[in-house]
């Protein structure tokens, strides 16, 4: 199981540098939504996957029973998740912003503010 | 007096809620703003003077004890840094009232700018990784918008790089965060300083500590790193310029500055070596690019990137005296800058233009305003007795005394290329004849323009003749940063051992 996530995680870092380098400024975009993606699958993986039981004190215990899930990667990978969220919905914006006022999606012409 | 941790966090959070409600009414918000500023600025003087007299203070979130809650943490060198941000905040918000547009106030600009002084601040005084990359993500976030707010096309243009660039940093970061805690099991710094003082996976330890080197690397704009600072730091108004310019790549310096000596100092040969490298490289190809530039605000631009390498240069030499030299930097360059890019603002606003080629002629009609800018040019420079002198004085001590001659050579020869640039602006700007079809503006400078620029002026010249006390103070915050120990231990509890 854990090898498949890596292989995921892999691809989907692939996927995303690839598109990062392209010159289209909606690839971009696209390409940085994966890598959030890849860095928030590598947390949950690297958390050890497990189906064990939820880390819920039982009734009457003292102490959590081992084994259990570690929840510390899942409420990271749901904060990154938020927050990937809300900074995509501003770069999306931005580029339609910026395609209106430039006329191009061609990163390569947008040059003027480099010399 | 626990509390007093909190408040810089707290402060601009409820500065900017305000400002947020009073947005129908111009004049309230503005107030607010200004006054959320001064406040803030006293909470963090009076957090600087608790942490130096009663040593490092220790917040859990929520009274969750470290390191299973939250901790926010406040030694020396955060609590210098939460005083400098607001310093930069006050000085910023003043100018901000004589220089920023209705339309913009409209959509929120105060609030915006607040967020950001919360997510400096925030990220100066956390104790716990992931903390910190939720004080990035908002910082970033006021950052976007401030800097495409008003939509013009190069503000645009310049937004897209800078997102890109600060996207994949934080994507780095994020990532290099979830292995950490993978391996270690532990986000809290101190508790992580303790996990790699164990010698848990030490070669997969400083393949992070590489990662984390790239993140804070690209947010502090060091060498190869740093191409979307002088893409963007121009293109919006003068005020968000200054702000960021002040503040946004220190906050990076800071992050590499608390990782590289708290948590990874296993192998100190690898990565203190190639920051040592990065550093030399930032300071020579900032000042290159500099000096290829003719326009006011990219010329200031290449010089954040430029000092960036000698703030850095200290923590690559990590020496108690290196590490003094990059505290005492960072306490010059904050106030310098911001400065610098303040009177560019005015320069703009008598001469219509920040072209160096269409400017001049500004110090046979305003003297005084020439004077001003030359404070902080000096300073830059490292003129005698200004505060940029004493803090390349004490890293060219510290590279000498660590053998490192090269390196100090190479820092000695790019502060004589500063004065170089220092020396176009000035004839270009001010001495030089102005061409014929643009006239220097005759029209009076208000006073919220003049006012943080005095104020500036006068904090690099007290930082430079007082340079003694302030040294003492750079000294002591380096002696916490070189002793990790401390921080631990007030983090964790007097018995934590490794």
């Amino acid at each position: 199981m854990t090898a498949l996530f890596a292989v995921t995680v892999g691809v989907l870092y692939a996927a995303g540098l690839y598109l990062v380098m392209r010159r289209s400024v909606v690839k971009l975009v696209m390409g940085l939504a994966l890598l959030g993606h890849a860095a928030n699958l590598l947390i949950f993986t690297v958390g050890r996957l497990s189906r064990d039981g939820a880390p819920i004190v039982a009734a009457g215990a003292e102490r959590l029973v081992p084994p259990h899930a570690d929840p510390v990667p899942q409420a990271l990978v749901l904060t990154a998740i938020v927050i990937g969220f809300g900074v995509q919905a501003f770069a999306l914006v931005l580029v339609k912003r910026a395609h209106r006022e430039t006329g191009t999606d061609d990163l390569d012409a947008l040059r003027s503010t480099d010399s | 007096m626990r509390a007093l941790v909190v408040l810089p966090v707290l402060v601009p959070l409820a500065t900017a809620i305000a400002c947020l409600a009073l947005r129908p009414w111009r004049a309230a918000g503005r107030a607010a703003s200004v006054l959320g500023a001064l406040v803030h600025l006293v909470a963090a003087a009076a957090l600087l003077y608790r942490v130096d007299g009663a040593g490092i203070q220790v917040m859990q979130m929520g009274d969750w004890p470290a390191p299973y809650g939250i901790s926010l943490v406040a030694d020396l060198l955060a609590a210098i840094m939460v005083t400098l941000t607001g310093v930069t905040g006050l000085a910023v918000a003043v100018y901000s009232l004589g220089s920023i547009d209705a339309e913009r106030e409209a959509h929120g600009y105060h609030a915006l700018f607040h967020v950001l002084l919360m997510g400096v601040s925030m990220a100066f005084l956390t104790g716990d990784l992931f903390n910190l990359y939720v004080a990035f993500e908002v910082m970033l976030m006021a950052s976007f918008v401030l800097l495409s707010l008003g939509g013009e096309r190069a503000q645009l243009e310049g937004a897209v790089k800078y997102v890109t660039l600060n996207l994949l940093s934080s994507a780095v970061f994020l990532a290099a965060v979830g292995v950490l805690y993978g391996v270690a099991g532990t986000l809290n710094m101190a508790d992580l300083a303790l996990a790699v003082q164990r010698g848990t996976a030490p070669g997969l330890v400083a393949t992070l500590a590489c990662l984390f080197l790239v993140a804070f690397g690209i947010k502090a704009a060091v060498f190869p790193l740093f191409f979307w600072l002088p893409a963007s730091y121009h293109t919006p108004p003068v005020a968000v310029s200054a702000l960021f310019a002040g503040l946004l790549t220190k906050v990076g310096v800071y992050a590499l500055v608390r990782a590289f000596t708290l948590v990874f100092t296993g192998d100190t040969g690898l990565t203190h070596g190639l920051i040592l490298a990065v550093a030399v490289l930032t300071m020579v190809t900032g000042v290159l690019g500099a000096a290829a530039q003719f326009e006011f605000r990219r010329v200031l631009s290449f010089h954040i990137v430029s000092q960036i390498g000698y703030m850095v240069l200290g923590l690559g030499l990590f020496t108690p005296l290196a590490l003094a030299g990059t505290v005492f930097y960072l306490i010059h360059h904050i106030v310098v800058k911001t400065n610098l890019f303040l009177v560019a603002g005015i320069v703009k606003r008598l001469g219509g233009t920040l072209d160096l080629g269409s400017l001049g002629g500004l110090y046979r009609r305003r003297p005084a305003l020439a004077l001003l800018f030359l404070v902080p040019a000096f300073s830059l420079a490292g003129i005698p007795p200004l505060s940029g002198f004493w803090g390349k004085l004490v890293l060219v001590k510290a590279g000498l005394d660590s053998g490192h001659y090269a390196v100090t050579a190479t820092a000695l020869g790019v502060s004589l290329l500063t004065l170089f640039s220092m020396t176009k602006l000035w004839n270009e700007a001010f001495w030089k004849e102005p061409p014929e079809e643009s006239p220097v503006s005759a029209a009076p400078v208000p006073w919220t323009l003049l006012g943080p620029v005095v104020a500036l002026a006068a904090i690099t010249v007290a930082v430079g003749l007082g340079a003694g006390p302030v040294f003492d103070l750079a000294s002591r915050a380096a002696a916490q940063l070189a002793d990790p120990s401390q921080y631990v231990r007030a983090v964790l509890g007097e018995g934590a051992r490794p």
